[in-house]
């Protein structure tokens, strides 16, 4: 362990040496960026110093938390950084991510055309997710997260001549000043009058309760806009799907933890107890993101497009989990926070990992078939057999099925709502339950996408001949994917060691932890008490696999071998067109019409004409987007209107803009005559 | 033991009234409402004899035969009468679909709880989980009143309505029976008052309805 | 410990022995109801034994998704089954998961059965998996809701440990029980592809859905998933006699006279639930598909009813 008693910033230190290195390597790639070893050279270096931070975040663990501080941005302040647990868990997630996404592009990234786009800003993009997390005052972090938005924003324009990119990154620079400027208002109101800016002063302060709950709604929609809660999510399905994919795997898989990471450093660290209705917000927040991300999710047929919303879904878990904690905690209730936190922690870690599988999954296919719309893809299972494979576990850990790790984490969530939905607060009382059910639907449906995704693209027969024509991608690729469906087993199978290792998240958060996991026999997750609940994922994994393998040996010594290759029999229907086969949006529909009908408007209109009449038939899907038709579009409307109205002010004589600098002095004037 | 019992026992009953509300959102033939309602009836009639027992409040029983006599027997025969002289024997017309109603029902369940409990926690528990359960079946009636587009479903959810207050009522301890009586009179007068504004209806607007039925093909949105 | 071993493999060898009996038993009951002489309970275990005598004729590009999943299903049907007290709680291995584990479990095992639905890229099999996905989808909310109200009342979310509850006098009479076990009914029905959801014995029905995703399926394939649906209906059967019937369950390693006792009341628990079964399906008409969600949305309507009566009752 780098810890050492004599040097006990050494951790910090190294840290922030890796983070220099990754800033460094971006300028690198700025130079070698049309060289032929750029693209080696940056995201080599990029692996290493990934598995460097990772280590190090585990490391930080483990050890007391260390502050450093530095000469750097504003000379009479300086910056301030602070490396303890929480920052440790999400910097191992973070670097895990980015590690696992730099092999990918070691492969991926001789697909991209224009590496100058993508080569300088993927460090930097790194690096500033770093720096977020180890900043320790407002500054510091303000300015990480802002270079982490443009980075990122630049990266989403790699591929900028498609005007839906141009017009994703200019919703994205948007949103980013918005979840910005937010930010900065809540750290202005947690600083308090003194002004202090770091994360030690505002700890220290204890705002009244308005002002911190005005704090954290604040925070709460600059890390929500950031990390895609309905109804800030518009921008995060454009943005993600156009970067490329080892970008989107980053962007959806890691990008939004650190917008998580964000709300639970003032939620939980820097307030001190806000008001209990602001769990009841979370929660509803969460809960509406889980379904309504899932069900956008579920109607879209655009590969990327869906794990996005998917990412949109899961960050609603996520809050879910984070609101289910502050409700605990504001009811004293601190083993039931510290299970809730634990499960939402898990989750972000669980979906880093399938997610990031996921998105790279999808960029294999991209770069196999030339498109990402389901509707011209199928078959692949046939010929990329490694991809299907490894994307077939991440659609079942994203599932959340067992032994997989997504199941762990929202059986956790689970065990929370059944631990005491009974709160004495009556807000508490509906919205648990409530909780509940929208979370089980969302894990249904999600289970619904992801047959559909999955089944979609990989299964049934080639809907164009781009799909019958892929072919497997290269080693690099194929190895970041199967490590990551690797972990996701691993996790799923002993998540008792990730559970332990959030302990100390935990205990600097709330003050108590769990019961240690790993004590327990046969590594059993056994959240409160054994009576309660238990899972043990490594037995149900031994138990399926024995089952199945004893089923099988049985079958093949008494049953019959024999084995024919025939066309489909399909009800005595001939050799049907690949056409003839569900697609997306038709699997979809029974789903759309049951939950989209109501919520998003949909509707088909069936044409048929009749008989005798040769004119095809013709089915129109319509859907719309509630948020955006009544969010956004006025939004965009009132703006659009008021520029125009404010543009004649352009064409004035300069006798009237000394007009109206002299009314604006008086009016000034009189304003501070009356104030006295 | 016997104070839990009787709870149990009032709870069930109650809770079973407010089943029988969330039956009638998800009905959608009317004859089968009109069934819902009956059997609406004959629970609060054993809710309230129940309420009489509790109190040893012999006029209470008297409450529970009125119940019984008017609304569990006679109003829904008049009701199936006027169905069949109608020829109404067909699904209603719902405004918004069944999914969204329950949920609103559920909505307005616990709004009527979080409104109620609070507000009387010095009531005992009997009178108190009456109340807030009473306050959801009126606001269900209603709700069955704003969905539905045929008259003879509004008259229903009217009658759910007065079951609510009957319940209410009885598990405050202080309704004496003439308001009870005059209670039930005025529910049975403006009861023929629908009916006969009903046929009034029919009279007026008969071919509409039978349009309306042509264009229905299937379950198509 | 080798005793309570041995009781834990004996429940799963005799979950996999009854389940076709079972469906046997439920056919029988329905042809007789009809006035039909029917075929011997004991059918099931012919037809399987036919099954699996057969040569496969697989699709010319099915894929090795395929001819895993009936498998990978049975496995995961029976890790589910063997997690229900069925005439014992308490057993060895019952920790491993509790009521929302075997749903999910359940959950794999449908998640696979839809993707090989897909796999052969054949209408029926894309209509089949849609319809199941939109029924799972409304049917694992439901049972969440009715998971909680459980939990709320027994304090815990294992089976064995509701189990114990519902057996003790604590219980009382609470309108949350009826609520969930009308909720658990319907639920149960459409999870196992029962009329009115599904009609478990005709492929010549547009509205199918089970025998949708499995048409392709033919030999030792088709005998694995007939017998998992088997095992499924068996399942369902068992964890609602064990939370809303607990009578006569024995306690793990009670000894022989309360194992005994616990088998006779579990056979006589499947005996009752089959002939009602079959009787209430001889009774009722199937739903058309989009009548399903209403009947799921009213078991989840039922779930949450459940929970705030009890939040009253409990509250004050």
């Amino acid at each position: 362990m780098p810890a050492v008693p004599s040097h006990p910033t050494l951790l910090a230190e190294l840290v922030l040496l890796a983070i220099a290195a990754l800033l460094a390597t971006g300028l690198a790639g700025a130079v070698r960026a049309r060289a032929r070893d750029g693209r080696v050279l940056v995201y080599g270096a990029c692996l290493v110093l990934c598995v460097l931070l990772a280590l190090a975040g585990l490391a930080a663990l483990a050890v007391p938390p260390t502050g450093l501080s530095l000469p750097l941005f504003l000379p009479w302040v300086g910056a301030r950084f602070r490396l303890d647990p929480l920052a440790g868990f999400f910097l191992f997630v973070v670097n895990l991510g980015g590690a696992a996404a730099s092999l990918y592009a070691l492969g991926y990234g001789r697909h991209t055309a224009e590496p100058e786009r993508v080569l300088p800003f993927y460090p930097v993009f790194l690096a500033a997710m770093n720096l977020v997390l180890v900043a320790a005052d407002a500054f510091g972090f303000l300015f990480a997260w802002e270079l982490m938005s443009v980075a990122s924003w630049a990266l989403v324009l790699a591929h900028h001549h498609e005007p839906r990119t141009r017009r994703a990154g200019v919703l994205y620079l948007l949103m980013a000043t918005l979840s910005g400027l937010t930010l900065l208002l809540g750290f202005g109101l947690l600083a308090g009058p003194a002004g202090d800016y770091s994360f030690a002063a505002m700890r220290a302060a204890h705002p009244s309760g308005w002002i911190a709950a005005l704090a954290l709604m604040l925070v709460l929609f600059g890390a929500g806009a950031k990390a895609g809660l309905v109804p800030l999510h518009v921008w995060l399905p454009e943005a993600h799907p156009a970067a490329p994919s080892h970008v989107s795997a980053l962007m959806s898989g890691v990008m939004t933890k650190v917008a998580v990471y964000a709300f639970v450093r003032v939620a939980f660290d820097l307030l001190g107890a806000p008001p209990w209705w602001s769990a009841v917000v979370v929660l509803a927040l969460g809960g509406g993101t889980a379904v309504l991300g899932v069900l956008y999710a579920l109607m879209e047929s655009d590969l990327k497009r869906l794990l996005a919303y998917s990412t949109v879904e899961n960050i609603g878990i996520i809050f879910l989990g984070l609101g289910l904690a502050m409700a605990f905690r504001a009811d004293g209730d601190a083993i039931g926070a510290a299970l809730a936190l634990t499960a939402a922690l898990l989750h972000v870690f669980n979906h880093a990992l399938f997610k990031s599988l996921l998105f790279m999954g999808a960029g294999a296919v991209q770069t196999a078939t030339g498109t990402r719309d389901l509707n011209r893809l199928g078959g692949l299972i046939h010929r990329m057999r490694v991809t299907s494979f490894v994307f077939l576990i991440g659609c079942a850990a994203i599932s959340g099925l067992p032994p997989l790790n997504g199941f762990v984490s929202e059986w956790l969530i689970f065990q929370a709502i059944l631990l005491h939905p009974d709160l004495p607060q009556w807000g508490f009382k509906v919205m648990l339950p409530a909780d509940g059910a929208l979370l089980a639907l969302a894990a249904a449906l999600a289970a619904a996408c992801f047959v559909k995704a999955f089944g979609i693209a990989f299964l049934g027969r080639p809907r164009s001949d781009a799909a019958a024509a892929a072919r497997e991608v290269d080693g690099f690729s194929r190895a970041a994917m199967a490590g990551l469906a690797a972990l996701c087993l691993l996790a799923g199978i002993f998540p008792g060691v990730v559970i332990d290792a959030l302990a100390p998240v935990a205990h600097l958060l709330l003050g108590t932890r769990l019961p240690a996991q790993l004590a327990v026999p046969w590594v059993s997750v056994v959240p409160v008490a054994a009576a309660r609940s238990s899972y043990n994922g490594l037995l149900i994994f031994l138990f399926v696999a024995a089952a199945s393998g004893i089923t099988v040996a049985a079958i093949h010594r008494f049953a019959s071998h024999a084995l024919r290759r025939a066309p489909a029999w399909d009800c005595g229907f001939p050799n049907a067109d690949p056409i003839t086969q569900y697609t997306a949006d038709s699997f979809a529909q029974p789903i759309r019409r049951v939950f989209a009908a109501s919520l998003f408007g949909a509707h088909e209109d069936v044409t048929v004409p009749p008989p005798g009449d040769t004119a095809p038939a013709r089915i129109v899907k319509t859907i719309r987007d509630p948020i955006w038709d009544w969010g956004y579009a006025p939004v965009a409307e009132w703006v659009e209107r008021t520029s125009l109205t404010l543009n004649r002010l352009q064409f004035l004589t300069i006798r009237r803009y000394l007009g109206f600098v002299f009314a604006a002095l008086v009016v000034l004037l009189l304003a501070l005559a009356l104030w006295q | 033991m016997m104070g839990g019992f009787a709870f149990d026992v009032a709870h069930t009953l109650a809770g079973l009234l407010v089943l029988a509300s969330l039956t009638m959102l998800y009905q959608n033939r009317l004859v089968a409402l009109i069934n819902v309602l009956a059997a609406q009836s004959v629970i609060l009639s054993a809710s309230v004899a129940w309420q009489a027992h509790l109190q040893d409040a012999p006029d209470l029983f008297i409450t529970a035969a009125i119940a019984l006599g008017f609304k569990a027997v006679f109003i829904p025969w008049a009701l199936r009468r006027i169905v069949v002289r109608l020829g109404l024997h067909r699904e209603i017309e719902t405004v918004v679909g069944i999914g969204p109603t329950m949920l609103a029902g559920m909505g307005l369940i616990a709004l009527s709880m979080e409104v109620m409990l609070p507000v009387t926690s010095q009531v005992d528990p009997v009178a108190r989980q009456d109340i807030a359960l009473a306050l959801s079946v009126v606001l269900i009636g209603l709700l069955v009143m704003v969905t539905r587009r045929n008259a003879v479903s509004q008259v229903v959810g009217f009658l759910s309505i007065d079951n609510g207050i009957s319940l209410a009522a009885t598990g405050a301890r202080g309704m004496p029976l003439v308001v009870e009586i005059s209670v039930a009179f005025s529910v049975l007068v403006a009861f023929i008052v629908i009916g006969i504004f009903l046929f009034r209806i029919r009279e007026r607007f008969d071919t509409v309805d039978s349009g309306a039925l042509d264009a229905f093909r299937g379950d198509r949105r | 410990m080798i005793a309570s071993l041995l009781v834990q493999g004996g429940q799963m060898a005799l979950v996999l022995a009854l389940a076709p009996l079972l469906t046997g038993w439920v056919r029988k009951v329905k042809a007789r109801l009809q006035r039909r002489r029917g075929a011997s309970v004991f059918q099931p275990y012919r037809d399987l034994r036919r099954l699996l005598g057969k040569e496969v004729v697989l699709a010319e590009n099915a894929s090795w998704l395929f001819r895993v999943a009936p498998y990978l299903m049975f496995a995961f049907t029976w890790v589910a089954a063997a997690l229900v007290p069925t005439f014992a709680t308490g057993l060895m291995f019952s920790w491993t998961g509790d009521l929302i584990a075997i749903i999910a479990l359940l959950g794999a095992a449908r998640f696979l059965l839809t993707l090989a639905g897909m796999d052969i890229g054949t209408a029926f099999g894309g209509i089949g998996s849609s319809r199941e996905a939109m029924i799972a989808a409304l049917a694992e909310p439901a049972m969440l809701m009715i998971i909680i109200a459980l939990a709320l009342l027994a304090g815990s979310s294992q089976l064995s440990t509701i189990a114990r509850f519902m057996d003790s006098p604590a219980v009382g009479l609470r309108v949350s029980l009826a609520l969930a076990l009308v909720a658990f009914l319907i639920v149960a029905l459409a999870e196992n592809a029962r009329i009115p959801v599904d009609n478990p014995a005709t492929h010549l029905e547009l509205t199918m859905v089970h025998e949708a995703m499995v048409l392709e399926y033919s030999g030792r394939h088709l005998a694995m998933i007939e017998l998992t649906a088997a095992l499924k209906l068996l399942l369902m059967i068992s964890v609602i006699g064990c939370i809303f019937v607990p009578i006569g369950l024995a306690v793990g390693g009670e000894g022989p006279v309360g194992t005994a006792i616990g088998l006779a009341a579990y056979a006589a628990k499947l005996v009752v639930a089959g002939a009602l079964l079959g009787t209430f399906e001889t009774a009722i008409a199937k739903m058309r598909v989009f009548r399903v969600p209403n009947l799921l949305g009213g078991a989840l309507m039922l779930g949450l009813l459940a929970t705030l009566l009890l939040f009253v009752s409990k509250g004050l």
